[in-house]
């Protein structure tokens, strides 16, 4: 893994003290400190090359014939939208019709439509904003481990995340106001264990940590055996083949059945448009990961999947001011993950649902 | 064969615009429902999901509760046709007719609930069937997109067949209708279920994830189904002159009485595993019925419906009550109610209060909910209603195709005693 993560041991919790529940303070250090080179830097050495959204290198258990038919629409449809185009059309307006999905994509459509998007942003939000679609490398399958006895509930990796996937933010001026974040922070009484039915997401002290409580941020669990994925009717959404969930944004009609279907509270739904100013915009973006979302349309923690693709960490494990975050290969051996799974006592969130996550909960000391 | 076409058109195009004042009124009053929810649609669909008051909490409400209740009504609607043949209800085709309408209409409105609650309806390709990359088997919401469409295909078929043969003054083929009226049965059966499946199979919310839910669908979808049903054959009987008997609506009061009993045994099976087990999932039933940590939104409703169920099942259980149309009727609007309730916001909002992670999100819907809701149901009750005008008559044998002079017509075929 890239070594751009602070070293854990070294940080005191009581230097955050003072610091409020928000990420406001300034202190947002460690996302924009990684050169370009880095972010070229392939995860594991062997990338996956040829046709990257060709349904086989992804996981994929529903239907194969269905994807041919997909096809041949797409094929008809050029035929009923060039009769459209005839008829007085713009062409713009056609290419929601033209829009295939991300997954049966050749590489040379692949490139076209992330040309496309890149045109779309720059128009939409007047800055260059780069689309990436670097594929899943092969041989891993990433994790996460959280140390629930460190975390403090400082909510920096709240913010740290806003700030490096384009989530909507706050409006309150606006008309209306929907920001959206992925991790939600859970405090908890030490008297009464994990219970999410006694849970605070809403704590807002002046210091963390209180007296005689804990913390619990919850995002998604990247289930090994999601449950949202199954129930998307359009297979908008899927597992890729490095174990993160994904979205096509593209393809989501917005029915959130996927929200509805996961145990995790861990998708969000842009009840508007997403509020999100020139100013704010991380340009660096995945096709499947933080590049802007529109209005109507399920999205979720993809754990960083433009910076893991690229050897880097996810910017709430690089933020976390008390090293509580650890992320790496689930298949190397001698990686932080195996590490701690060899090593401590782990917690696996709601495990009676078998939605077997590949987020491990654990406790360091 | 166009012209045909054309004569029947000019006939139903004539009697839909032809009637009483009190069916101009309620026309303009549908179309008045609909003018308004379009409007506020045209709201939402701008602005976005966020004019409802939906979060990601409770990312779904009132507009998936409707839905849920109508595939209810649309299943049951058929289903009656069952005891119409088995006890020779008099006008059975008629009967038939009604069902079939009711369930088309039903199924017009299943689908402008999950229409107008789709985040993104510019691209409902991609959910159809083989021109969208429908998640066919995987997903239960594929199903039922599916089975209703299916279904409703099924009914417009032979409500057709019947009513394009009557309008030829001939009987309709039993050989067309009969297996298709068959089918239809376990066809009723298979919206409702995949229906339920699309909630119980939901390990992540234990309020739905339930074996039961599916047969309680059924039996409550048998009692609001043949509520509205004899209410509908009185109003017809008075104002378009079908000849329906007393006898087959007290019939069907009294299955009713029966699927009343059942549901309310399969909500008491419900309520005793969740309070006497009394684990960390009886939340869900406690924020329905008695409120949760100050939030108590959804008690009021819980218990009109517990209520109503249980007046209902006493005016459909005692005799004299059943066979008293006034009383009939009372019991008819209760479990209408009742079942609303219970299959709608009761269902729904519940379910995902409190939240995964138990935060309690109270759920209320917004007037722009409220609006765009009625605009759907006028969408339905007009089709009901234009329906039904054009229907009867032809039924009846009020509107036929009048041959031109000299047009030669086709001997009709012999039809056999049955």
């Amino acid at each position: 893994m890239a070594d751009t993560s602070p070293n854990p041991q070294d940080l005191d919790p009581n230097a955050v003290h003072g610091c409020a529940s928000g990420g406001s303070c300034g202190c947002s250090g460690g996302t924009d400190d990684v050169s370009e080179a880095d972010m070229d830097a392939p995860m594991d050495g062997n990338q996956v090359m040829g046709t990257y959204y060709d349904g086989g290198k992804i996981e994929n258990r529903s239907m194969g014939g269905l994807a041919l038919t997909r096809r041949e629409f797409a094929t008809s449809m050029g035929i009923v939208t060039g009769a459209i185009a005839a008829a007085g059309c713009s062409g713009d307006a056609l290419e929601v019709f033209k829009q295939t999905r991300l997954r049966e994509m050749t590489q040379p459509q692949v490139k076209e439509f992330l040309a496309r998007l890149e045109r779309e942003y720059k128009a939409k939000y007047n800055t260059d904003i780069t689309v990436g679609a670097t594929p899943p490398a092969e041989g891993v399958k990433f994790a996460y481990a959280l140390d629930l006895s460190r975390c403090i509930g400082c909510r920096r990796c709240v913010h740290a995340c806003v700030k490096e996937n384009n989530q909507s933010r706050p409006n309150p001026e606006g008309e209306h106001n929907n920001p959206i974040q992925w991790i939600k922070v859970l405090e908890m009484e030490k008297e009464k264990g994990i219970n999410l039915e006694e849970a605070d997401p809403y704590y807002n002290p002046d210091k963390v940590p209180r007296e005689g409580h804990f913390y619990m941020p919850v995002a998604c669990q990247q289930c090994e055996n999601p449950p949202c994925t199954k129930v998307c009717p359009v297979q908008a959404t899927w597992k890729e083949a490095d174990g993160i969930v994904v979205i096509d944004y593209d393809w989501c009609i917005g029915c959130r059945y996927c929200m509805v279907a996961c145990p995790y509270g861990a998708r969000r739904f842009n009840w508007a448009e997403p509020h999100l100013p020139q100013k704010d915009i991380n340009p660096n973006t995945h096709v499947l990961g933080n590049r802007p979302r529109s209005k109507g349309v399920v999205e979720k923690c993809t754990w960083c999947i433009q910076r893991v693709r690229n050897g880097r960490y996810p910017a709430c494990v690089e933020i976390c001011p008390v090293g509580a975050r650890k992320f790496g290969n689930l298949n190397d051996p001698h990686g932080e993950i195996r590490a701690v799974l060899e090593n401590k006592r782990v917690y696996i969130l709601k495990e009676d649902l078998n939605t077997q996550p590949k987020f491990f909960y654990f406790f360091g000391v | 064969m166009l012209n045909k076409l054309f004569q029947f058109i000019k006939g139903a195009v004539h009697h839909i615009t032809h009637g009483g004042r009190v069916y101009y009124m309620w026309v303009a009053f549908l179309l008045l429902l609909i003018a308004w929810g379009g409007y506020g649609y045209s709201n939402q669909f701008r602005e976005g999901l966020i004019v409802t008051s939906m979060r990601d909490q409770v990312m779904w409400g009132f507009y998936i509760g409707n839905f849920t209740f109508l595939v209810g009504v649309a299943a049951a609607a058929v289903v009656l046709v069952i005891p119409a043949y088995i006890y020779h209800w008099g006008p059975i085709y008629e009967i038939v007719i009604i069902g079939e309408l009711l369930a088309i209409s039903a199924i017009i409105m299943c689908l402008g609930f999950v229409s107008v609650d789709i985040g993104r309806p510019d691209r409902f390709t991609h959910i159809m069937p083989l021109i969208g990359s429908l998640n066919w088997p995987r997903s239960m919401l594929a199903w039922d997109v599916l089975v209703l469409n299916m279904y409703l295909i099924l009914n417009v078929s032979i409500v057709s067949h019947i009513l394009w043969r009557a309008f030829h003054g001939r009987e309709p083929s039993k050989g067309f209708v009969v297996p298709l009226v068959l089918f239809s049965i376990p066809a009723a059966v298979s919206i409702h279920s995949v229906t339920a499946f699309l909630y119980s199979g939901l390990g992540g919310r234990p309020f739905w994830n339930d074996a039961i839910l599916a047969p309680r669908f059924l039996a409550s979808a048998f009692c609001s189904g043949p509520a509205i049903i004899l209410i509908l054959l009185q109003i017809l009987r008075k104002t378009a002159g079908l000849n329906i008997k007393d006898a087959a609506i007290q019939k069907i009061a009294e299955l009713m009485a029966y699927a009343i009993a059942i549901n309310l045994f399969f909500l008491g099976a419900e309520l005793f595993k969740e309070y006497y087990s009394d684990t960390n999932h009886i939340t869900h039933a406690q924020y329905l019925y008695f409120g949760l940590k100050g939030a108590t939104g959804l008690g009021i409703y819980a218990w009109t419906s517990v209520a109503a169920n249980v007046v209902a099942l006493v005016l459909f259980l005692v005799p004299a009550t059943r066979n008293n149309f006034f009383t009939l009727n009372v019991g008819c609007v209760l479990l209408y109610v009742g079942v609303y309730i219970e299959k709608g916001i009761g269902l729904v909002i519940p379910g995902l209060t409190p939240d995964t992670l138990g935060e309690i999100y109270e759920y209320v819907p917004t007037r722009h909910e409220m609006q765009v809701a009625a605009g759907v149901f006028g969408l339905g009750f007009l089709a009901f209603t234009v329906m039904i005008k054009v229907a009867i008559p032809v039924a009846l044998g009020k509107l036929t195709y009048k041959p031109r002079d000299g047009e030669v017509l086709p001997a009709e075929p012999v039809e056999h005693a049955v």
